[in-house]
């Protein structure tokens, strides 16, 4: 028995390629996220060490 | 943190250019293998974020050696880098594997040896994560850190060799393959355009989130280091 037409297999190829740009968005995503919280975390202290330094000064 | 340099800004804009090429090579410029018809398509971003992902283990592997050698944390967040992403490429390789297999095979996933070594290169830099998140010493931290990617980084060369040494059912499609393979196919000319374009775009992209990521440890080191000073 010969295989006559070629299988309809789209559904997977629509399923991998729908994980691999949505695993690669979530990762992208994720990065971002993570440098927004650093940069804020990062202003946050900065101004914190300025409020140390202006209060060493004035003693 | 230094701004965003133009290069990488550059590096981004064609990485979602190649990104967008390749997907069209694939999903529309090649042609339909005959006898696994669409599914087959998923073979180019399979094989290009293998080759990165594998290429990214063994880069961890080396930039360990170089931490270990200098002792300079730099290299260590290189390393952590080059762990992260590859892991993220090698997990969209398994997937991508096993919804293939699926129609190719008649089933999702096989004990096999290439799925095997694949799954467990995979488990071995999860775990990689979770010892570094044990370890509050930074000095400490990256020592074992490179130990670990030294040794882990043995898994991608044998997950690579794998398929050419052993009696495995997973195909080789550049090279001799073992008897015992299903779902293997001769790629065409238009198919061979396709596959080494996916291999140069994810190389690109792995470069650009490898930047970018490397970039993000920089500050996080800068968070940690001022959040010490004023702790103080």
């Amino acid at each position: 028995m010969f295989l006559e037409t070629i299988p309809d297999t789209s559904g997977y190829m629509i399923a991998g390629y729908v994980i691999a740009f949505v695993t690669m968005g979530i990762y992208v995503a994720s990065m971002y996220i993570r440098s927004r919280n650093l940069k804020q975390d990062l202003s946050t202290l900065e101004s914190m060490d300025n409020e140390h330094k202006s209060k060493a000064k004035r003693k | 943190m230094q701004s965003k340099p133009l290069a990488l800004t550059i590096l981004d804009v064609v990485s979602i250019i190649v990104l967008a090429i390749s997907a069209y090579l694939a999903l529309f410029f090649a042609p339909t293998e005959a006898v696994m018809g669409q599914v087959q398509r998923v073979f180019y971003f399979h094989v290009g974020t293998a080759w990165v992902g594998l290429l990214g283990f063994l880069f961890a592997a080396i930039t360990g050696i170089v931490y270990l050698v200098t002792k300079d944390l730099k290299w260590d967040r290189v390393e952590v880098a080059a762990v992260e992403v590859s892991l993220v490429f090698f997990f969209i390789t398994i997937v991508l594997g096993s919804i293939w297999a699926r129609p190719a095979w008649n089933t999702w996933w096989t004990w096999d040896p290439r799925l095997t070594t694949a799954a467990i290169t995979e488990l071995i830099y999860i775990a990689y994560f979770m010892l570094r998140q044990s370890i509050e010493d930074p000095e400490r931290r990256a020592r074992f850190g490179a130990v670990y990617t030294l040794l882990g980084g043995i898994s991608a060369p044998i997950t690579f060799m794998v398929i050419r040494l052993f009696r495995t059912i997973h195909p080789v499609v550049i090279g001799n393959q073992s008897a015992a393979a299903q779902g293997g196919f001769d790629m065409t000319s238009d198919m061979k355009v396709a596959f080494f374009f996916a291999l140069f775009t994810f190389t690109v992209i792995f470069v650009d989130l490898f930047w970018h990521r490397i970039r993000l440890g920089d500050l996080q080191d800068k968070v940690e280091q001022l959040r010490l000073k004023v702790s103080m």
